[in-house]
């Protein structure tokens, strides 16, 4: 459905030439919900505002529906982005319009008459769920409803692509889940593709299919969410997926740690589940087979696309050879483990 | 000089209050006739100067350069040079250089870039996203002048109608020098040149009440449009 075809866009400040984005592919197919993950300035929103235009690629091709937008003339470009809905962090609704015609904008510009566009929008209101705000102004809403409207706005004129540019960046976390789960409804009820680009893992994860993650404007790895959480093969791709984890020392622990065993000290150790793992009731059977006891800190196990993975902080209670085997047989079955240190 | 004093002099001086009541009317029509074609101009040309910025709509840097000069230049002759320089134009426009008729042509031409300004920083103040998502839906340039930029400037550019106007007011006063007449003019010739303070103080009451008026107006309008 979206095409992007060795994608280059160069900025120049001054003399000097920025490369906004390397080389970049990515093929999006219909009805899916494409994630794009990076950190900010690492090129996610160059890429997106490529997809319709907005920024016009240095190099390359955009084929949105089989249309290659790149050969397009400006008239004509304008005609395609009718079938290209977009929302923003900032919602961007006109505040001189109320909700009922910040919807029926699209089709105002389309040339649809009063009556069909009332049909329309109305149904359209229903769909995001604010048919009672019809009439207010968008300084009235609170941010989940002033993206509603926008989400309403954007699938008005029918598009076949809905683009979304950190759409739910500016939302708290409860208010993004409502607007997650917006975009899963009308992807499934409308067989609408969805590109999305965010930087936060817990958005991909919630909604997306598949995930390419972006860094210094070139992508450094794509597949299926399920995957690259199973099997993330570049650092950044890792630090992404911890980031979604986070699990820190506590701070009464870190005091007390010390880097080497001594009598009547235990190891903390930090285990990291990954796709790659065995999936097994580990924890009981190691604390069975060494006669050691394990007490967990804490921990945050997630399942994504059928894989278990997660972090869990703990301590291993024991022989120090005893606590020396388990560690050894957590690694043949593919726990990553780090001994963070002893704790007397 | 109480109010008594004005309420007495206003018995005893019919033929000067008539005067006042057509000052009133000559200055009334200089200053919404030439507001009133000023606008006609100076809002397209503030729109073409806010389209042709860089990384505006319509980029072009030489139009925009062009258009800033002229309107500089247009802003920096003082107003009173002005009305005495365009004196063949204002005769090739309305057939006289005298009147009040005559007067509208450089009001309305001291207007023109004085609004250009005022919209183009009205137009400024539209968060460039909204053009941005206007182009993602698909909105022609002309879609995005009509249906995006003026309504979203729509406080800003009424705003801009108000002190336009209540600049009017100031500049027709100086009108009187082509025989424009107006209340300005007669506050100068009974006022300045006869020494008779009362009249001089009216004209200015009226003034005053009347920049109040349009003040008030454009504010209640401002208020009426902006839901931002």
């Amino acid at each position: 459905m979206i095409e992007i075809r060795n994608v280059n866009k160069v900025f120049y400040q001054g003399e000097r030439a920025i490369n906004a984005l390397s080389d970049i592919n990515l093929n999006i197919t219909q009805g899916c919900i494409y994630g794009v993950i990076g950190s900010s300035g690492a090129g996610k929103s160059t890429l997106i505002r490529c997809v319709n235009l907005l920024e016009r690629p240095s190099s390359g091709n955009i084929i949105v529906d089989g249309i290659d937008l790149t050969l397009l003339s400006n008239q004509e470009l304008t005609l395609t982005r009718r079938k290209i809905g977009m929302i923003f962090q900032h919602f961007n609704l006109l505040s001189s319009r109320t909700v009922f015609d910040n919807i029926g904008l699209p089709l105002e510009l389309a040339g649809m008459n009063k009556k069909a566009i009332k049909l329309k929008v109305d149904g359209l209101l229903e769909l995001v769920g604010l048919s009672d705000k019809s009439d207010s102004y968008p300084a009235n809403l609170s941010g989940g409803q002033k993206q509603r409207v926008a989400i309403a706005r954007a699938l008005a004129s029918d598009p076949k692509v809905l683009l979304c540019d950190e759409a739910t960046s500016a939302l708290d976390p409860a208010t993004t889940l409502s607007i997650l789960e917006l975009l899963r409804k009308i992807n499934q009820e409308l067989n609408l593709t969805i590109l999305l680009i965010t930087h936060e893992m817990a958005v991909v994860k919630g909604i997306c299919s598949e995930v390419a993650i972006i860094g210094d404007g070139k992508l450094v790895e794509q597949g299926r969410v399920g995957d690259i959480f199973a099997h993330p093969k570049t650092a950044l791709a890792r630090q992404f997926i911890r980031s979604t984890l986070d699990l820190s020392i506590p701070e009464d622990y870190r005091s007390r740690l010390l880097t080497e065993h001594v009598d009547n000290s235990y190891p903390l150790i930090r285990l990291e589940f990954t796709g790659a793992s065995v999936d097994a009731p580990l924890i009981s059977q190691v604390a069975r087979e060494f006669n050691i006891d394990i007490s967990i800190l804490s921990s945050n196990m997630d399942y994504v696309g059928g894989v278990k993975f997660g972090l869990m902080l703990a301590e291993f209670f024991g022989a120090e050879d005893a606590a020396q085997q388990a560690i050894a047989f957590l690694k043949e079955h593919k726990v990553e483990i780090e001994v963070l240190g002893y704790v007397a | 000089m109480s109010l008594d004093s004005i309420f007495s002099w206003w018995g005893n001086n019919e033929r000067l209050i008539a005067l006042l009541v057509d000052a009133l009317g000559q200055t009334l029509a200089m200053v919404f006739a030439s507001g009133f074609i000023g606008f006609i101009f100076g809002i397209p040309l503030g729109v073409l100067l806010h389209l042709s910025k860089k990384s505006g709509l319509l980029e072009n840097h030489a139009l925009n350069k062009t258009l800033g000069i002229v309107v500089n230049i247009g802003r920096s002759i003082p107003f009173i040079i002005l009305l005495v320089a365009i004196i063949p134009f204002t005769r090739f426009i309305v057939g006289s250089s005298i009147g009040t008729a005559a007067a509208i042509v450089p009001l309305t031409i001291a207007a023109i870039p004085f609004i250009a300004r005022l919209v183009e920083g009205a137009l400024l103040e539209v968060p460039s996203g909204l053009v941005e998502a206007a182009q993602a839906m698909g909105a022609k340039p002309r879609q995005i002048i009509t249906k995006v930029l003026l309504p979203e400037a729509l406080p800003g550019i009424i705003n801009a109608v108000t002190i336009t106007l209540v600049t009017l007011v100031g500049y027709s006063a100086m009108a009187g020098t082509v025989g424009g007449g107006g209340l300005g003019d007669v506050g100068i010739r009974y006022g300045y040149q006869r020494f008779d303070g009362t009249v001089m103080m009216i004209t200015v009451v009226i003034l005053v009440i009347e920049t109040e008026i349009i003040q008030s107006v454009g504010d209640h309008l401002v208020k009426h449009v902006d839901h931002r």
